[in-house]
């Protein structure tokens, strides 16, 4: 062997190791920007209830964690293409998202609920104050039937590749103008412009707007659930495979799994929900 | 790579290339005007015109072409008393507000463009023409602007396909314009390698077009 394969050969194994030792260090993608969730504080750390609450899961999975920032839009992809292992995102586990990854047991509910600046026509909508989509009955259509009548040829903002967005191109509230945003912040910023008549997100996200800006910012219609809008958020996690990763993935779903199995009976995620929620959304 | 994907998002982009297409025409007509105008100030003595022809081009050309759509778009429609204005009705709308960064953005340029182009007219061409005893106006008509329009072929045909990838920055203004439509595309199917080959071939395929029209005008303009 000479030299210069030598050199090689050294260079190729250390950069073998090096994935190995990184290897064993869990990334956690979060996006930052969809507080209370997640988000960034003014020095620009990540805080919110999920980068607190992955911490904790880290400890209990006995795993050594990062957490990593990711675009919404390109969560999956990102998780799909190994720049992290696992999504704490506030991401619901829906059917359609079940098609390309897999989640862990769901930590906590997403309440999501339609916004408005106040004085819109769409306040005071009759409905009642929550309808599950899964379940269906009469109290949902009509719930539904109301809200197609008032949002008919209005402007409704949502954030891109969202339940929210999936819930309004269902068509099950009739054929609404839906307008998408890369963030959350700026579905926020439109919404109190008056360039959307509504915004649909998780109702904290606009209470948490509305208490940091000050704008009038008002919930409207319905909570919402099931259907579009999945079962709980849960930790995104790739599909197990024979792959030697796919084992793996399939090792940190169960230790997380596991993890918040013992932060539910801790009562951590409890606290933490109410910590950043004001109320109890766990599950 | 999922093949299937790239065939059936092909049609769905291929519609939203007419809302690029619409975007590009828009501000180019737009912008070529701003750019003609403000090549003529900038060549006016006035210094005071002078000066504020060159921090036009100066401010637009010195700062990325997203910040400027953000500004416009973001930024203008948190000012209340902006919105009680009837400037309101037009920026109230992405669209608009899009074809105005794009067009002030390629104005710019167009104008720098278009005053080197006047600037390398010879002397000579402009004397020959006032020896023939031709008014000033015809002068500039007839000489100085097919003049320069050859002169700035090259350069103005590059603009074009700058601004042609700028336009996607359209979809960052809720546009469903071809990279709009692509990004929502990868929003449901989480593929964005097997979309955005789709949308870049697209792109490619209009700036091979752009650079064969340039090409096709400097043949038949050149003397």
């Amino acid at each position: 062997m000479n030299i210069f394969k030598k050199t090689i050969f050294t260079v190729l194994v250390s950069l073998l190791l090096i994935g190995n030792v990184y290897a064993d260090k869990v990334k956690v993608g979060t996006e930052g920007a969809y507080p209370p969730w997640n988000s960034k504080d003014a020095s620009g750390n990540l805080v919110g209830f999920e980068v607190e609450l992955a911490n904790w899961l880290c400890i209990y999975a006995g795993h050594d964690c990062t957490i990593v920032e990711q675009d919404w839009d390109g969560m999956i992809p990102a998780l799909l293409m190994r720049k992290f292992d696992l999504i704490m995102a506030g991401m619901s586990i829906t059917a359609e998202r079940q098609k390309t990854i897999t989640f862990s047991q769901g930590y906590a509910d997403e309440v999501a609920q339609l916004a408005v600046m106040k004085g819109s026509s769409l306040e005071g909508m009759d409905t009642p104050s929550g309808i599950n989509l899964s379940l269906g009955g009469s109290d949902v259509k009509s719930a539904l039937k109301t809200l197609t009548g008032a949002l008919a040829g209005k402007t409704v903002c949502v954030q891109t590749a969202t339940i929210h967005q999936n819930f309004l191109d269902s068509g099950d509230v009739g054929s609404v103008k839906v307008r998408t945003y890369k963030t959350q912040d700026e579905v926020n910023l439109d919404l109190a412009a008056g360039r959307c008549d509504a915004a649909l997100a998780a109702a904290v996200a606009f209470t948490d707007y509305a208490e940091k800006s000050g704008k009038s910012v008002v919930l409207v219609g319905p909570t919402f659930s099931g259907g579009a809008f999945g079962n709980g958020v849960g930790i995104g996690i790739r599909q197990a495979s024979d792959s030697a990763i796919g084992k793996r993935d399939a090792q940190l779903l169960k230790d997380f799994n596991a993890a918040i199995d013992t932060a539910r009976k801790q009562g951590k995620i409890s606290e933490l929900a109410i910590k950043w929620f004001g109320f109890d959304a766990s599950m | 790579m999922d093949f299937d994907l790239m065939i059936t998002s092909f049609p769905k982009l291929l519609s939203a290339t007419v809302i690029t297409l619409k975007l590009l025409s828009a501000s180019l007509f737009f912008g070529l005007f701003i750019g003609l105008l403000f090549a003529i100030l900038r060549l006016n003595k006035n210094p005071i015109i002078n000066k504020f022809a060159y921090g036009y081009s100066y401010v637009f050309r010195g700062t990325p072409l997203l910040v400027q759509i953000f500004i416009i778009y973001f930024g203008l429609g948190q000012i209340e008393y902006f919105r009680s204005t009837f400037l309101w009705v037009v920026f109230k709308e992405p669209y608009w507000c899009a074809i105005i960064a794009f067009a002030l953005n390629t104005g710019a340029y167009t104008s720098e463009i278009l005053r080197s182009a006047f600037q390398t007219i010879k002397p000579g061409f402009i004397e020959a023409g006032k020896s023939l005893g031709i008014s000033n106006k015809i002068i500039f008509y007839k000489i100085q602007i097919p003049i320069a329009i050859k002169q700035s072929l090259p350069a103005y045909g590059n603009e074009i396909i700058l601004m042609l990838k700028g336009t996607s920055l359209a979809s960052t203004v809720t546009l469903l314009d071809l990279t709009g439509v692509a990004k929502y595309i990868i929003s449901t199917t989480f593929k964005p390698i097997e979309v955005f080959i789709v949308a870049g071939s697209i792109y490619l395929f209009l700036t091979f077009l752009v650079h064969n029209l340039i090409k096709f005008l400097e043949k038949k303009y050149s003397y």
